[in-house]
């Protein structure tokens, strides 16, 4: 039987913990639950009180002894707090210091659960020189990920999406000649298949380019599928203004020439009731987006 | 015999880091350092002898970091070359006076941010399990990382030593204008035994060799720096200096003194030949 994400990432860092005698991170994480079922319950976990912005100097201060040590950030929002040494000290250190900081910081997202836990700060990141950042949805990605952090001495993102957690899927691409190239990151990667089935049935023809690698970009697969479409539609679970998408979008339409846009949440903040939910780009609003650039 | 060895020692480290800063200082009127400096003039005591009695213990030291680098034997060719932005330099030049570093000691350098260097010194210790210094001055310990760095270590039973060089001011406001609260209160309720201090080195010593048996522990040392938080600057002579007080202590201290002001000289005029 095929594993989740949630079971892959449990088995991560069972062996990273245990065959390692590596550390790992986070507040609340032994609690019921063991976040989401994806914290193993075994030897070297150390649990943080709620002092975020100094937790984060005390991992770092792990991987100056030599550690590769991972850390849980329950809810990415939490990261506004924890990033001050992540910023300042994982990010720069290599350079400045030629002292490497290689934390796997793995930071949790989540729809709909109001202003204070539904963030998704991974553009934040792309921004500041000296991180590597992912958004793996699938277990092979996640594993890619993983592989990647362990090849590498830099700090390193894992925007990860609660929505993730219960599936098996593999994504596929394509490369077919379209109208039009979607290419969802985080949560908007379940979004896309309504979304393209609809289209189709209006006639509209669309490739489909994952995005998994944000920070070095991985965009390949990305220009593939473009070259053989009119346009491009990078769509992202977090905010479209000054985010990911739109860094991404600008990337691929100076390197093709094609119009790329982006799409993601509107800029007012995200709250619980359904008037003020601010979400991941639904299957209609992708179909009302893609219209709007096509016509 | 010992203890008259100790502080002769000890007043060799003070005088190296004092005649080191004054170079640093000569360098900075030159217009020959590209970034700003952090000096240590007047807090020497403070290092230079807790130096002597943490010979194996790992070293982070906060932006005003020359003192431990020096007292610890880090290289000063490459410090000299780091304050004048020369790749040579113990951070390649980039980091400049706050972030330097000697990985031989080791003594770990950090980003430059205040107080930043103690959840780094708590998470070496935890992972390492090695002994550890942390040092930094009394604003620094008024960050909230830091208070609550205090607390995990208490916690965790971690070998670490963290040593307050508490100047009184931060920039040039004083404790009591910033607070009401003293942070050695605070961290004796967190679990630390803590310990409040003059800079006198054979108080420093008596104190510190007693706290190293009960780690992990706090000495909060008040100490007088002579010049600006940043620079060179002096808003006139300083309420004491520690260093004309153990020449009456320590013998031969004219000759000691002269000797080692000769040598960081004749160090600083080799390096100043590669610009």
């Amino acid at each position: 039987m095929a594993k989740t994400v949630a079971e892959t990432i449990k088995e991560i860092t069972r062996r990273h913990l245990n065959d390692n005698n590596e550390l790992l991170f986070g507040q609340a994480i032994t609690a019921v639950g063991w976040v989401n079922n994806t914290v193993p319950n075994c030897k070297n976990i150390v649990e943080f009180p709620m002092s975020d912005v100094s937790n984060m100097g005390i991992v770092c201060g792990a991987a100056i002894a030599g550690k590769r040590p991972m850390i849980v950030i329950r809810f990415q929002d939490f990261l506004w707090l924890n990033n001050s040494t992540l910023v300042n000290y994982a990010a720069k250190s290599k350079d400045i210091l030629g002292t490497p900081t290689p934390i796997f910081v793995r930071a949790l997202a989540q729809e709909n659960a109001g202003c204070v836990h539904s963030g998704i700060l991974h553009s934040i990141f792309m921004h500041m020189p000296g991180f590597r950042v992912c958004s793996p949805m699938t277990p092979k990605e996640y594993e890619e990920g993983w592989d990647d952090f362990m090849a590498h001495d830099d700090p390193m993102i894992v925007s990860e999406h609660r929505t993730s957690f219960s599936s098996t899927r593999e994504f596929s691409n394509t490369d077919n000649e379209a109208d039009i190239t979607l290419m969802p990151i985080s949560a908007a990667r379940f979004n896309v298949d309504a979304a393209i089935e609809q289209l189709n049935l209006e006639g509209i023809k669309c490739n489909v380019a994952h995005v998994m690698w944000l920070k070095p970009l991985k965009k390949d697969h990305l220009l593939g599928s473009l070259a053989n479409s009119r346009a491009g539609l990078v769509i992202d679970a977090t905010f479209e203004i000054c985010g990911a998408a739109q860094s991404i979008a600008y990337e691929l339409m100076l390197e093709t020439g094609k119009p790329v846009k982006a799409f993601g949440l509107e800029d007012r903040s995200v709250g619980v009731s359904y008037e003020s939910r601010n979400e991941t780009p639904s299957a209609e609003k992708i179909v009302a987006a893609v219209k709007n650039i096509l016509c | 015999m010992a203890e008259q060895t100790n502080l002769e020692e000890i007043f060799r480290r003070m005088c190296l880091i004092r005649y080191f800063e004054l170079q640093v200082a000569e360098a900075v009127k030159g217009n020959l350092t590209p970034g700003p400096v952090y000096l240590s003039v007047g807090q020497e005591a403070i290092s230079a002898t807790i130096s002597t009695l943490t010979k194996d213990f790992a070293v982070f030291t906060q932006h005003r970091g020359h003192s431990a680098y020096l007292a610890y034997g880090g290289d000063i060719e490459r410090l000299i070359d780091e304050l004048l932005g020369l790749r040579t330099g113990c951070c390649g030049g980039r980091g400049g006076s706050p972030c330097i570093q000697d990985l031989d000691i080791p003594m770990y350098g950090h980003h430059g941010l205040i107080g930043e260097n103690i959840p780094l010194a708590t998470g070496y210790s935890l992972a390492s399990s090695r002994p550890t210094v942390a040092y930094f001055g009394d604003a620094a310990s008024e960050e909230d990382y830091a208070l609550a760095t205090f607390g995990f270590a208490a916690t965790h039973k971690l070998p670490i030593l963290y040593v307050c060089e508490d100047n009184n001011l931060s920039i040039l406001t004083p404790i009591d204008a910033r607070r009401k609260w003293n942070v050695y209160e605070v961290t004796t309720a967190m679990g630390l035994k803590s310990m409040a201090i003059e800079d006198e080195p054979r108080l420093i010593l008596e104190t510190v060799s007693g706290l190293l048996d009960e780690l992990p522990a706090f000495v909060n040392i008040w100490t007088c720096r002579h010049l600006w938080h940043v620079g060179i600057g002096t808003d006139g002579p300083p309420e004491r200096d520690r260093i004309a007080e153990m020449r009456d202590i320590v013998p031969n201290a004219e000759e000691i003194e002269g000797e080692i002001q000769a040598r960081v000289r004749e160090l600083w005029q080799r390096q100043l030949q590669k610009l």
